[in-house]
């Protein structure tokens, strides 16, 4: 009945109607705008995050797209429909709380069930439904238990099935493995996304960890201060970051600050000239960035073709594991360098003098 | 000033004083101990509420239901003697039954109103912001501050035929009130009185609640009365039925309000009880009333915990 229901929904939208249409939606409380005239479209079946520090907006952007907040200004539409000014009930998406937000006085079957209870689904087949999501997050033989008798990565569990058996258009996620420790957080991470693939629905995932959003999303939303800096697949947002911000922001980064000197040669603060192609003007302020896993250290030495280096000291050293971090010194400021712990890599010690290098290709530039 | 002393040039510093004994090895010998002595300070911590309630509540309660066995002889006295159970024959009279139901239905109506009128309220303080939700608790307990029987003198000037009230009605062409002494006067006096004993556990229990949960349930798809039936309702129980009890049993048992709003014709157990004591000086029957009384709203109360601790 929803299938047939659904696929004339999608003809008479033409199909080409993203699951999430948000046009020019701001959020203020009070004086404070905290989402600030963002546009964003959302493709159906898409894993989308919005990636962001505390206070950036994210959540509440998820939240209006709930229902839970109204935006103060916008247009809001889920596959081809306005909701902005639709109450949470009214609207085809469920969400995942940061906290499950599970009903303590109602046990595993009644919390799974609560939606279908409320949109008067047959009661046979509520408990066949609720058997199948709780069957689909491999939570069977719960059902009578109430929620503070289960761990937190059950419990998170049972608020996905608990969204996910009223086959919504669109899932909500907000930082739903905030609460879980590493390990188990990764495993919920590669379930999440597996999930995803089968069910086909679309979800919007709210997260502060970059390293989550890299793993997970098809695409990224950048937001910082109520803004959208940018939306894109994990390897450019990572690869060609829009802004400062966004380079900072998603995994460790050392900005070496310079100057457009041709259309193929930039100059560091230190004077170095190193290749690469902009396309800006002369003169141009930009910042290098430069992964640390992409230089390489060593004894200090000569440079190599292909290769920009930079002479330092090593600082500090911060040993991982799988990796070793330094912390040079150079002239002007001090970068970090991530090497790879192999039994060839070279074993520095604090003070010793030592060369950054690293391959053309692998910085890029950001004005902003 | 300084409570540190430098020590005098050369000495060496006095070492700090470590236990060199074995006094601080833990045993079980010592654990038992100190569990005892934890449990007889919990005791001593609760000894003026027990005496307290021993000395008013337990033994006065004993010689009530003594005096229920006893007889009345033909001065009006109560003899402790020929024990019988004709205090509790007179109970089953109509005239008793009629007292008795009619204190029983006040006082659910009492409740039932009180639950409707405080129930909304509470819920607003609670989701209301710290400064505001103390100003209101204030306002709530503003009505302590002057005497329970002054303000039934008031609400009998208010409702009086000469009164504010009745002056309203007349104004707006209903012509006189004729309120006062009578059942409607009375359970208004009580809802008046007993309010604030409603409002205050509503309020403790939904102010606990996760607002979190509202959300939740209504993006999945509850309405807000879905909301509130399924979610709010359940969760706040254990104030409810704290609050219910708390102006269920003093209405049940009300003497002052009744005789003060209400009419002769509206006799209640609290007055009749005083009358059979007071006038009638037939003291057996008022104290098989009361005891009858005490135990019932014992075991009611009993019963209803149970049952909201249930839904906990």
């Amino acid at each position: 009945m929803t299938e047939t229901a659904e696929s004339e929904n999608r003809t008479d939208q033409g199909g080409a109607a993203p699951a999430v249409g948000i046009s020019g939606i701001t959020k203020r409380f009070g004086e404070v705008a905290a989402v600030d005239d963002i546009s964003l479209e959302i493709a159906d079946g898409e894993f989308f995050a919005l990636l962001g520090p505390s206070g950036c907006g994210k959540t509440t952007t998820l939240r209006m797209i709930a229902g839970l907040e109204f935006p103060t200004e916008g247009s809001l539409q889920i596959f081809g429909q306005e909701v902005g000014t639709l109450p949470p009930n009214k609207r085809p998406v469920n969400t995942v709380f940061q906290n499950y937000a599970l009903f303590p006085h109602l046990n595993i079957n009644d919390n799974v069930g609560f939606g279908l209870k409320m949109t008067k689904v047959p009661k046979r087949q509520i408990s066949s439904r609720v058997d199948e999501a709780l069957a689909m997050v491999r939570l069977t033989h719960m059902g009578e238990r109430k929620p503070t008798q289960l761990s937190g990565g059950q419990q998170q569990r049972i608020a996905l099935a608990r969204a996910l058996v009223n086959r919504p258009k669109v899932l909500l996620l907000d930082e739903p493995l905030g609460a879980l420790d590493l390990k188990l957080r990764q495993e919920m991470q590669g379930e999440l996304k597996s999930l995803q693939r089968e069910l086909g629905i679309t979800f919007v995932f709210v997260t502060h960890d970059q390293e989550e959003a890299l793993t997970m999303s098809d695409r990224i939303a950048v937001m910082d201060r109520g803004q959208l800096l940018q939306v894109d697949p994990p390897e450019a947002i990572y690869e060609r970051p829009a802004n400062r911000f966004v380079a900072d922001f998603i995994g460790q980064t050392n900005l070496l600050e310079g100057t457009v000197q041709d259309a193929t040669t930039v100059c560091l603060l230190n004077g170095a000239r190193i290749p690469l192609t902009t396309g800006l003007e002369a003169g141009t302020q930009v910042a290098v960035i430069l992964r640390p896993e992409r230089a390489t250290i060593g004894p200090r030495s000569d440079a190599i073709a292909g290769r920009s280096a930079v002479d330092g000291v090593v600082r500090s050293i911060t040993y991982l594991g799988n990796a070793i971090v330094y912390r040079v010194g150079l002239d002007w400021m001090e970068i970090e360098v991530r090497e790879e712990n192999r039994p060839d890599a070279h074993r520095l010690d604090i003070g010793a003098d030592v060369t950054v290098s690293w391959d053309d290709r692998a910085v890029a530039v950001v004005t902003e | 000033m300084t409570v540190l002393e430098d020590p005098p040039a050369g000495a060496a510093p006095e070492p700090i004083a470590l236990p060199t004994d074995d006094a601080a090895v833990a045993t079980p010998e010592f654990e038992r101990a100190a569990e005892r002595a934890a449990s007889r300070r919990g005791f001593f911590i609760a000894l003026p509420a027990y005496s307290y309630l021993i000395l008013f509540f337990a033994i006065p309660l004993v010689i009530v239901m003594i005096y229920s066995f006893g007889t009345r002889n033909r001065f009006g006295d109560t003899e402790l003697a020929n024990w019988n159970l004709d205090a509790y024959r007179k109970l089953t009279e109509p005239l008793v039954r009629d007292i008795f139901f009619r204190s029983l239905w006040l006082a659910v109506l009492t409740t039932v109103i009180c639950l409707v009128i405080a129930y909304p309220f509470a819920y607003f303080l609670a989701t209301r912001s710290p400064t505001i939700r103390n100003l209101m608790l204030v306002f709530v307990m503003i009505p302590f501050w002057s005497n329970f029987l002054v303000r039934n003198f008031a609400w009998r000037v208010i409702l009086g035929t000469d009164g504010p009230f009745s002056r309203a009605t007349e104004a707006v062409g209903l012509g006189e009130s004729r309120i006062l002494f009578t059942p409607t006067a009375v359970v208004l006096g009580l809802v008046y009185g007993f309010l604030p004993f409603m409002i205050l556990p509503l309020y403790a229990a939904i102010e606990r609640i996760d607002l979190g949960l509202v959300e939740a349930s209504r993006d999945l798809y509850a309405s807000g009365w879905q909301t509130f039936r399924r979610v709010l309702l359940p969760l706040s129980m254990p104030g409810v039925v704290a609050g219910s009890i708390l102006v269920f049993i003093p209405s049940l048992g009300a003497y002052v309000t009744p005789e003060i709003l209400g009419g002769a014709k509206t006799t209640l157990m609290g007055s009749y009880i005083v009358t059979q004591f007071l006038t009638a000086r037939n003291w057996p029957v008022g104290a098989s009333l009361s005891f009858t009384l005490t135990v019932i709203m014992l075991f009611a109360t009993i019963l209803y915990f149970r049952k909201g601790g249930r839904t906990l």
